[in-house]
């Protein structure tokens, strides 16, 4: 099917989660036909389980919509979804490129949030016209007002752009697709030039392998012509293209400014990178479409299954997962207290969760998951640099010179009366101020350099239970900086358990030792003799307690009819043990490696 | 004596029943018959109780004839070698009740001569005469749920009687004639202190008693004490118990009373062979509401309720609530698992075997909490059995 480009706008919605993005999604899809409200399911962009559950978008999406304006003419509109997280700002900015404009989504209730400021300045940066719209009108708390003078001190314009919707009864809904074929620039590429094509997003289909998102900026791609994915150099024969209405629907050809799927028989990941070029292989374009860059995994953690057997499982789900999820990075690791299992590098918290709840729920595996770290760098006194990704890794004392740690640049917006508490905590955890703007009297913006060491663990869940939950937080990477750092060994009956130990600034490692051993002889029942746990700098001991012997573990009276029962207590208590964990001697729930990641320093 | 002995107790010069007699007592049988009267729930009892002033609380003549009732729907002859009232508060009930009750065992399935026939009793139903007339029954055993000789304790416990009370019934007991008597005592109520069950310990071994039973005072689910102990009241402390345990296990040995059971203690030859049979995974019928039966491998209980339960035996219904049928693994699992409370040990058969060599074996006789003494493999920790067992558990049927 064909569509001259002017009739053609390319559109991603930008809201924080909970201020209805895929509510109005699904209420675009419904307004323009392409799914009657029978067929109507909630929120029917996100398809992942977890992405249902957490309400969230992790992978993009494009869905074609056909919408007749008030002007007599139907456009095509194309509605690319982007992940609203922090964690996947990439994948964000790759959707963004595929647009010429967005909505910004502000629930009238709630106002800006950090994150969505984050993607609207991120949108702007790409160049992208945005139409601010205000959702949730038919709340009894919506200040459509307010929260339209928020959107013009931070976006510029004045206040009679903002559309007023409500996307739950459909109130606004027409207002908002004429502004968007009025105000949303058409594609603007060469439709006579070479092929050039953006891979916006990608995934692995079991059958038919990489499917790649794909937004073609010049000339047009044809079904069972080569193509050239230009940073691999890969050239495939383009099996199949589509387009989702939702439902999927072969095309024939792909031309300028259009959005669709690519298939091309290609079954590994690494060889379609999302930020890609795709174009022809008979006549190819001169120069690739700016942009790609590898995905910097930000935060590491050891992952190790319960069970010893189930490490080979353990890494064919891996390798699974990263099919879907490039960013996903990963290397074998052999920890004394765990056994064989894997470093994994992550984007985020998120992200971490993420990947951890799919492995345990799709495939099935029991896993222990070691505190959070960064990526140190450690200067040895050789002038050497030593990458450390694991404490494990960090170099001997007697050898360092001086570590570095990453920095972020955080931004968080927060209601006034809170700008005391979230200083307060930036502060507790080493961070610098930077500016401050008042969005209104009643909010500002607070900018920070704080390093990533201190956020990774549970920074945004002090900030959001410091400030009833009102502030909201982004983030982005700012470089490395010499730190005063020290490694924390916990020693559990005298052996350093490397699942346990951390890297800490030095003001911080007594404080922390002592809750971590706090912490751990609350969560480690008492074995059969006395364990003592210690926090160790070095060889010095800066925290012990004991976790004394159990002396009594017994049913007092067992009587013939009992035994029945008797058993099957047992039993139940035995699943208990399954959970449980060897270390040395010693027995550690799992719970124990999992409170390490929310311990309050 | 050996302070601690917990850590690796040696065997006295006195061989603990469980051996020879625990041997002999796997091809006895015997009969339980639950009573479950009594004046007032106890706040940490999860039996299957009526006290008084809850439906059904009067009908103990027409319990009796169920009983009787239920006795009759068996078929085979089986021959008891022990009998044992329990409850419930079983002296609650008047001798003519026992009478009627044993003549109906005796009748459908032959009592043996010789046999253990026991009640469960409580100090304050001990009137004068009472004693003579049980005998005159054919009781030769008593057991009384003295808990403790600390008044205050009695309170916390909601035990109706004095100690004074206690150490009268034991002695009108002991001139009525009895054979065997035994003190049940309960330690660890948060109301006692180390000082308090000294003097508890010490007031029951000048009974001299033939047998004692000492239970940790457990917070079972469902009742008074768990709802208590949920809103904040204080929790049996399991150290404090462990200590308690090591108390009474020191007096009794010097008062020469050896332990055969994780909790019991007995002169030699006085063993309770009722429990020792069931320890032993002999088979055993049982009778009442709530009781359990042991047949053939497949064990059954009844119906907790007495409505239900009277309803049912009165039109000629068995009253049973559930059974399950052990297969031969879980059967010999079993076995070895409730073998391994008795002081005497057990054999360890092919699972005993699979275990003492897996790695959790391994770890429990290094840090010396089970031993192995010539064919069998004893719990050397007794407080520490159900971590024992626990590990048994583990072992399956592949590895033996």
């Amino acid at each position: 099917m064909m569509t001259a480009a002017s009739r053609i706008r390319n559109f991603s919605i930008i809201a924080h989660i909970d201020h209805g993005k895929s509510t109005l999604a699904d209420r675009l899809l419904e307004r323009t036909g392409a799914i009657s409200e029978r067929e109507m399911r909630d929120q029917i962009l996100d398809e992942m389980d977890l992405e249902r559950e957490r309400g969230i978008t992790i992978k993009a999406n494009a869905v074609r919509l056909d919408y007749a304006a008030a002007s007599g003419t139907t456009y095509q509109l194309n509605l690319i979804d982007t992940p609203g997280h922090v964690d996947f700002s990439y994948e964000v900015s790759r959707s963004l490129e595929a647009c010429e404009g967005a909505l910004l989504v502000v629930d009238a209730s709630q106002g800006v949030e950090a994150q969505t400021l984050a993607n609207a300045y991120l949108a702007i940066e790409e160049g992208l016209e945005i139409i601010p719209v205000v959702n949730k009108i038919d709340l009894p708390a919506a200040d459509p007002g307010r929260v339209a003078e928020e959107l013009v001190a931070v976006l510029g314009g004045t206040v009679d752009e903002v559309i007023y919707v409500s996307a739950k009864t459909g109130q606004g809904i027409e207002d908002l697709l004429e502004a968007i074929v009025e105000r949303l620039p058409a594609p603007e590429g060469d439709p006579d030039a070479p092929l050039r094509a953006l891979v916006f997003d990608s995934y692995y289909d079991t059958y038919r392998g990489v499917v790649s998102h794909i937004r073609v900026v010049d000339g047009s791609i044809a079904r069972r012509e080569a193509i050239r994915f230009m940073a691999t150099n890969l050239v495939v024969e383009a099996d199949e293209l589509g387009i989702r209405r939702p439902a999927s629907e072969a095309v024939g050809r792909l031309s300028v400014g259009e959005v669709g799927s690519l298939v091309a028989g290609v079954k590994e990941i690494d060889l379609i990178r999302v930020g890609d070029t795709v174009t022809g292989a008979a006549q190819p374009a001169s120069a690739a479409l700016p942009g790609y860059r590898e995905p910097k995994p930000m935060v590491f953690s050891g992952l190790f299954p319960t069970d010893g057997d189930d490490f080979e499982r353990l890494r064919e789900a891996l390798e699974k997962l990263r099919l879907n999820d490039s960013a996903l990075a990963y290397q074998a690791e052999t920890s004394r207290a765990l056994g064989f299992g894997f470093r994994v590098g992550f984007l985020g918290l998120l992200h971490m969760e993420i990947v951890r709840e799919r492995l345990e729920r799709e495939y099935d595996l029991d896993l222990v998951a070691t505190a959070p770290s960064v990526a140190y760098v450690a200067n040895l006194a050789s002038g050497e640099q030593v990458a450390v990704r694991s404490p494990q890794d960090l170099p001997d004392a007697s050898v360092l010179a001086s570590i570095e740690e990453p920095y972020v640049k955080v931004m968080i917006i927060t209601p006034s009366q809170y700008i005391g508490t979230v200083m307060e905590l930036v502060q507790q955890r080493r961070g610098e101020m930077g500016e401050m703007t008042y969005l209104s009297p009643e909010r500002a913006e607070l900018h920070y350099r704080i390093p990533l060491g201190e956020i990774v663990f549970d920074f945004f869940d002090q900030l959001k239970s410091g400030t009833r939950g009102y502030a909201s937080l982004d983030y982005e990477p700012d470089g490395y900086q010499i730190s005063d750092l020290v490694r924390v060994n916990i020693l559990l009956n005298g052996i350093p358990v490397d699942a346990f130990s951390t890297i800490v600034h030095r003001e911080k490692a007594y404080a922390y030792g002592k809750a971590m051993v706090a912490r751990l002889r609350e969560l480690i029942p008492r074995q059969l003799f006395d364990v003592p746990v210690q926090a160790a700098i070095g060889t010095r001991v800066i925290s012990r307690e004991t976790i004394k012997a159990k002396r009594k573990d017994v049913t007092a009276k067992c009587y013939g009819g009992d035994i029945t029962r008797k058993r099957k207590l047992l039993e139940r208590q035995k699943e208990g043990k399954r959970r449980m964990k060897m270390v040395g001697q010693v027995e550690v729930p799992q719970e124990a490696f999992v409170a390490a990641l929310r311990l309050e320093t | 004596m050996t302070p601690g002995h917990e850590r690796a107790e040696t065997e006295g010069t006195v061989r603990p029943d469980s051996i020879e007699l625990a041997e002999e007592a796997r091809s006895w049988r015997s009969a339980y018959v639950h009573i479950p009267f009594c004046a007032r729930r106890c706040p940490y009892c999860d039996f299957a109780v009526v006290a008084d002033g809850e439906r059904g609380s009067g009908e103990t003549d027409r319990y009796v004839e169920a009983i009787v009732a239920e006795i009759s729907l068996e078929q085979a002859p089986f021959r008891l070698d022990a009998v044992n009232f329990g409850g419930g508060t079983p002296s609650r009930l008047a001798p003519g009740g026992f009478e009627r009750i044993l003549e109906a065992l005796d009748g459908r399935f032959g009592i043996a001569d010789g046999a253990e026939v026991s009640i469960e009793a409580n100090p304050e139903d001990w009137a004068p005469g009472y004693a003579q007339e049980l005998i005159a029954v054919g009781f030769n055993r008593v057991s009384f749920g003295i808990q403790s000789f600390d008044p205050d304790v009695l309170t916390s416990l909601g035990r109706n009687h004095s100690p004074e009370q206690a150490e009268r019934a034991m002695r009108a007991a002991r001139d009525a004639g009895f054979a065997s008597l035994n003190i049940d005592l309960i330690y660890g109520d948060p109301a006692e202190t180390d000082a308090s069950w000294s003097t508890t310990v010490g007031r029951a071994l000048d009974l001299e008693p033939d047998h004692l039973s000492a239970y940790a005072l457990t917070v079972e689910g469902g009742t008074d004490l768990s709802r208590a102990v949920r809103d904040g009241a204080p929790a049996p402390d399991p150290d404090v118990q462990a200590d308690r345990y090591d108390h009474v296990a020191d007096r009794a040995r010097g008062a020469g009373l050896v332990r055969y059971e994780v909790s019991n203690w007995g002169r030699p030859g006085h063993a309770c062979r009722y429990n020792l049979s069931s320890w032993m995974m002999g088979e055993f019928l049982g009778f009442g509401t709530g009781s359990h039966d042991h047949r053939r491998g497949t064990r059954a209980r009844n119906i907790r309720r007495l409505d239900a339960y009277l309803e049912r035996v009165e039109i000629g219904v068995r009253p049973r609530a559930g059974s399950e049928h052990l297969d031969p693994f879980e059967k010999e699992r079993e076995r070895f698992m409730v073998g391994l409370r008795l002081a005497g040990g057990v054999r360890p058969g092919a699972i005993g075997t699979a275990f003492l060599q897996n790695p959790d074996g391994r770890r429990l006789i290094d840090a010396g909490v089970i031993r192995r003494a010539g064919d069998r493999v004893i719990v050397a920790r007794p407080l520490l059995t159900d971590l024992v067992a626990r590990s048994v558990l583990s072992v399956s049927p592949g590895e033996c």
